[in-house]
């Protein structure tokens, strides 16, 4: 009788990439759902809108190497297309998600080699490249509560023009971050803004919420092991030490580490953009590094950079640095000094 | 325009200064590439690579004469070592010189052997004991499979021999995604 | 070899309560259920029994019988070579009917030399076996020597010489350590030996530690073995022993392997390169420790061992007092045969162990289980993913490698970069395929790559020697030429060089000349070397002789 000989460990696998991937999108609902109550239908036409683009760019680009199309259904190209969506105001036009999950899955990680294969994270590509071709689209958020019907969202987004009492002026307004920026520029200080509609109770308006939300979902996934403490630690420790400094020193001028934690896109950043494993550093100590790196360069950025916010930046900068930083974090091996 | 000029034409001065004193000061004595490539090439002194042998051949590489894809023993392994070593790109094997194969000894069937020595003198590593009229015998161990034996031998008493795979010498086969390994049986 | 200054010293009358951890490691569910609580059962003696010479770490055994022999229970059939050696004895009595290659249990299913042994089914041995050794009163040498004699080797699954690890004990050795540990899933061979034979592995214990002569002696057992640890303490009150003390550790794999053992009960490191005898320590499984009751109370050298059969492939799992080189196909049908979805047989666990294609190999020294199973029960791997470079397999590694780089370098044949990462301080347990989530065979990849290595380094030693050949030949035939001219030379400037003398001449041809004769003479008459032949060889010359008159004949009228 001749049996199959298959190589060691037997048991059963533990786990699977797809397994990974669902985890993390579910991870992502509280917030998601969160976002889409308050900015209405335009961010779930983003998720889709991206998510098929990504899939759809991940078929043709696999087809186009001669590998099995069947992989696109490990998940990873749905979550780079959900991720970027999520980065994106909601109501941009529909070409919007449509070419940054274009350039994300076929440049910043097809042209690469694929799943495994890509030194930068792909979402994070992908944003910057919207971000700095189409700045204005980029930075028009709309009022959260406007509650946007869902025709009048879909005429937005498809560019058939908007009806005579919606201007872009009624409809968006600038995040937070981006209001206190240009504010501090003319010389406000923070105490004067306390009481504008702009802040909630210990950060941005509404946005304080998004970040709890997918803070929970982090959470979540770090319980589950899916993703390891260092990055979202080092991300969050970092961020909040160099914005305790500068708040120590003048507080009206800079945030509170508070206020930084719970703006934008921190909480999203920190557990689920920065905690992408293929372009992020390997190493546990090198991750530590990793995430504090890009904790001090997003406070950099949304401080003094031209842009009110730099996680984007500042995660493709830190990709740059992770094969570095690996070399030096190896860790000791048991039985060598 | 003309202080442009004279500022670059002083730095470039310079800096090739500062380039040449620490090309000197910090030179690194190393091996001379004929004996790196050297160490890289199997030592079967076959000749397959039309030099009389190994060193002959890395002086030819080392001045230049030879290609790296010259040898068949060494295989692909040999021409990507050579390659690395020179920064050259690595190229197939040039078929003119032979095919790649399993290392293989050789074999004197002792019922034919006369005892006339002509291998003993065609062989390159000393692998034959044996003196005139008296029976020849390879030293497996020493033998490099070059061959070079089996031409003078007058009554063609040499055989080849592929070296089988045993336990001490079986390598774990890189996994080629997750098919079944093949049984192998002895 | 033991630094005393760094080297660990604990007093024998503390328990070892306080544990350190390692690195990683897994908990995994026994699967033990199937087995544990079954008992030993003989597997009784199979029609053929087929003794590999080589069972063990070092160098093969010489065979010492020819087919034909008879040979009984225990007789030393193959002998050690060597140090590093092991001694081969006939687990029963019979006939030997082939000494030649046959399968072995090895993953590349190839075959090695053995002792084919035809039973005679009366298993019975020479004589009655002499009475137990007073091992106390033995120097630890003899006793040492008795191991060896025994052919004693790690029955932990390693196989390494027994006899070699106790005689590391010249230093001083402040820990025996018994390993009980038996952290794989599945196997429950030393489980039901500590619960059957609790007395026999104390007493064993107690050799060993005769043999040693260490501070402190620990038998370290698994969390998940009660019945074990009691049966062993029942024993322990029993005597009223204190110099055995038993240390529980938690349930987690590879707790079993002997470094991450010694980690986790004194904290210290076995170093890289070295064994636990340079931080004082030795460790032995306890199976090995009732070998060593068999052989030094029983006087009956390594015959047999204990194998766990198991897996829902077979139909009644168990354990089964093997004879060693009884077929694996013998102890399947002892435990009922295969079920009807059996699709894959393993040596040893489902962690490490390694699967074989077909059963008609022999149970040796180290096999301690042979798992058959289902489709369901391991289904067949999916196919490999990219890497994604979670870190999983870096958080479990026991050895704190970054096995996710060694892949990489392993993947892409970059085997320097490999052995900088420290590939051989990988112990292959297998945890990082485990969690791995894009399924790659990891420990594949490692295993490739460490025998690609040293068939390297082989390599390289080879053409290194074939080069020194290559120019002592250049260089000798150069000396040789330079000799025979400069004899030309010397001979040509006597015959020039001489004015009229030729007396000389005359006298130096003359002696020339007078030679040749001589030679020729001399070759003319009987070959040398011919005194004191035997028949053999009298009959080989005879027939080369007629060889070549016949080959002269052939040439002379062809």
């Amino acid at each position: 009788m001749e049996f199959k000989t298959y190589s060691s460990p037997h048991l059963p696998a533990s786990d699977s990439v797809p397994a990974m991937m669902q985890r993390v999108l579910l991870a992502l609902l509280p917030g998601t759902a969160y976002i889409c109550c308050i900015f209405g239908w335009g961010s779930l036409i983003n998720i889709l809108l991206a998510s098929l683009s990504a899939l759809a760019a991940e078929a043709i680009v696999l087809m186009l190497r001669k590998r099995p199309v069947t992989t696109l259904l490990d998940g990873s190209a749905l979550l780079t297309g959900v991720l970027l969506a999520l980065a994106l105001p909601p109501l941009v036009p529909w070409w919007i998600p449509v070419i940054g999950s274009l350039f994300a899955i076929v440049i910043a990680k097809q042209l690469y080699g694929g799943l495994g294969y890509n030194p930068f994270n792909p979402a994070m590509a992908g944003y910057v490249v919207l971000l700095i071709s189409f700045p204005l689209e980029l930075s028009l958020w709309p009022v959260p509560g406007a509650g946007l019907s869902l025709s009048d969202t879909l005429v937005h987004v498809f560019g058939a023009g908007l009806s005579a009492d919606q201007t872009l002026d009624t409809l968006t307004m600038a995040t937070p971050m981006d209001d206190i920026k240009m504010r501090l520029g003319l010389s406000q200080t923070l105490s004067e803004m306390r009481d504008s509609s702009l802040f909630g109770s210990f950060a941005g308006a509404q946005w304080e919420w998004i970040n709890l939300w997918f803070m929970i979902g982090g959470l979540w996934l770090l319980q589950m092991r899916v993703i390891q403490w260092q990055i979202p630690a080092g991300m969050l420790g970092g961020l909040a030490l160099i914005a305790f400094v500068f708040y120590a020193i003048n507080p009206d001028i800079y945030t509170s580490p508070l206020f930084q934690l719970f703006s934008g896109a921190a909480m999203l950043g920190a557990f689920f953009i920065a905690t992408d494993p293929v372009s992020a550093c390997t190493t546990p100590r090198g991750r530590l590094y990793y995430g504090m790196g890009i904790g001090l360069l997003t406070y950099l950025i949304r401080t003094w950079g031209g842009y009110p916010e730099g996680i984007a930046f500042a995660v493709l900068l830190m990709n740059m640095a992770a094969p570095t930083i690996d070399h030096y974090t190896r860790p000791r091996v048991f039985g060598h000094k | 325009m003309l202080t442009a000029l004279i500022a670059l034409g002083i730095l470039a001065a310079l800096i090739g200064l500062v380039l040449g004193y620490a090309a000197i000061r910090f030179h690194v004595d190393s091996d001379p590439v004929v004996d790196q490539i050297d160490a890289l090439l199997p030592q079967t002194q076959c000749g397959q690579c039309t030099y009389a042998g190994c060193r002959p051949y890395a002086e030819a590489i080392a001045a230049g004469e030879a290609d790296i894809n010259q040898c068949p023993p060494g295989g692909e392994a040999t021409i990507q070592a050579l390659a690395d070593l020179l920064g050259k790109d690595p190229k197939p094997l040039n078929p003119e010189h032979g095919e790649h194969s399993e290392k293989t000894v050789v074999v004197i069937d002792e019922q034919l052997c006369i005892g006339c020595t002509l291998c003993i003198q065609a062989c390159p590593v000393d692998a034959i004991v044996g003196a005139a009229k008296q029976m020849h015998t390879v030293i497996r161990n020493e033998c490099t499979g070059c061959n070079l034996c089996i031409p003078p031998c007058p009554v063609e008493c040499i055989h080849v021999v592929p070296l089988q795979p045993t336990i001490a010498n079986w390598v774990w086969p890189m996994p080629a995604d997750q098919a079944p390994l093949k049984a192998r049986h002895g | 070899m033991v630094d005393s200054a760094t080297s660990f010293r604990r007093p024998a009358s503390v328990s070892f309560d306080h544990l350190e951890t390692f690195h990683g490691g897994l908990k995994l569910t026994g699967h033990r259920e199937l087995t544990a609580a079954r008992p030993i059962l003989p597997a009784g003696v199979p029609p053929l029994l087929t003794i590999p010479l080589q069972q063990h770490i070092g160098t093969a055994a010489e065979c010492l019988v020819q087919p034909g022999d008879a040979v009984y229970k225990g007789q030393l059939i193959a002998r050690q070579v060597g140090k590093i050696s092991a001694a081969v004895h006939a687990s029963s009595s019979g006939t030997v009917i082939a000494v030649e290659e046959r399968p072995v249990p090895h993953p590349s299913g190839l075959r090695a030399p053995c002792i084919v042994l035809e039973t005679d089914g009366l298993d019975r041995y020479r004589d009655t076996r002499p009475a137990a050794l007073d091992y106390t009163r033995m120097p630890a040498d003899e006793l040492c020597d008795h191991i060896r004699g025994a052919g004693i080797v790690g029955l932990g699954g390693a196989g390494f010489p027994t006899h070699v690890k106790l005689g590391c004990s010249t230093d001083g050795i402040e820990m025996l350590l018994i390993n009980a540990v038996e952290c794989e899933p599945y196997i429950a061979c030393d489980n039901r030996l500590m619960q059957e034979r609790a007395a026999e592995v104390i007493e064993g214990v107690r050799v060993l530690q005769h043999a040693v002569r260490p501070q402190n002696c620990i038998i370290a057992i698994e969390d998940g073995m009660p019945e074990a640890e009691t049966a062993l303490r029942t024993v322990l009150a029993a005597n009223n022993e204190t110099g055995i003390t038993i240390t529980r550790v938690p349930e987690i794999y590879p707790s079993g392997g002997e470094r991450q053992l010694i980690k986790i009960l004194t904290g210290r490191e076995v170093p890289s390169q070295g064994f636990p005898a340079d931080i004082g320590i030795i460790c032995q499984n306890v199976g090995t420790a009732a070998a060593v009751y068999n052989a030094v109370i029983r006087q009956q050298p390594l015959l047999s061992r204990i194998v766990t059969v198991t897996g829902e492939g077979v139909l009644r799992p168990q354990n089964f007092e093997t004879l060693v080189g009884t077929p694996v196909s013998h102890l399947i049908a002892c435990a009922g045969g295969y079920t009807q979805d059996v699709e894959r047989l393993l040596i040893g666990g489902p962690m490490m162990g390694y699967a074989v294609s077909d059963d008609h190999i022999p149970v040796t020294k180290t096999m301690n289980c042979i798992l058959a199973v289902t489709r369901k029960e391991m289904p067949a791997p999916p196919p490999a993913q990219p890497c994604i470079r979670c870190g999983k397999c870096t958080e479990v590694c026991p050895a704190e490698l970054l096995p996710q780089q060694l892949y990489w370098y392993a993947h892409s044949n970059n085997l320097d970069a490999a052995q900088d990462y420290s590939l051989f301080d990988c112990i292959e347990c297998g945890c990082c395929a485990y969690v791995c989530p894009s399924h790659i065979p990891l420990v594949q990849y490692y295993r490739h790559a460490k025998a690609e290595i040293w068939a390297r380094e082989k390599r390289t030693l080879a053409s290194d020697l074939a080069r020194q050949r290559h120019e002592a030949r250049l260089s000798r035939l150069d000396r040789i030429k330079q000799e025979r001219e400069a004899r030309m030379a010397r001979k040509k400037q006597a015959l020039t060089g001489d004015d009229g003398s030729s007396e000389l001449k005359k006298a130096t041809i003359q002696a020339a000349l007078e030679r040749v004769k001589r030679k020729k003479e001399l070759a003319a008459t009987a070959p040398k070397n011919v005194d004191n032949l035997t028949a053999e060889q009298q009959q080989l010359i005879a027939a080369a002789d007629k060889r070549r008159q016949q080959k002269n004949k052939d040439n002379s009228t062809g």
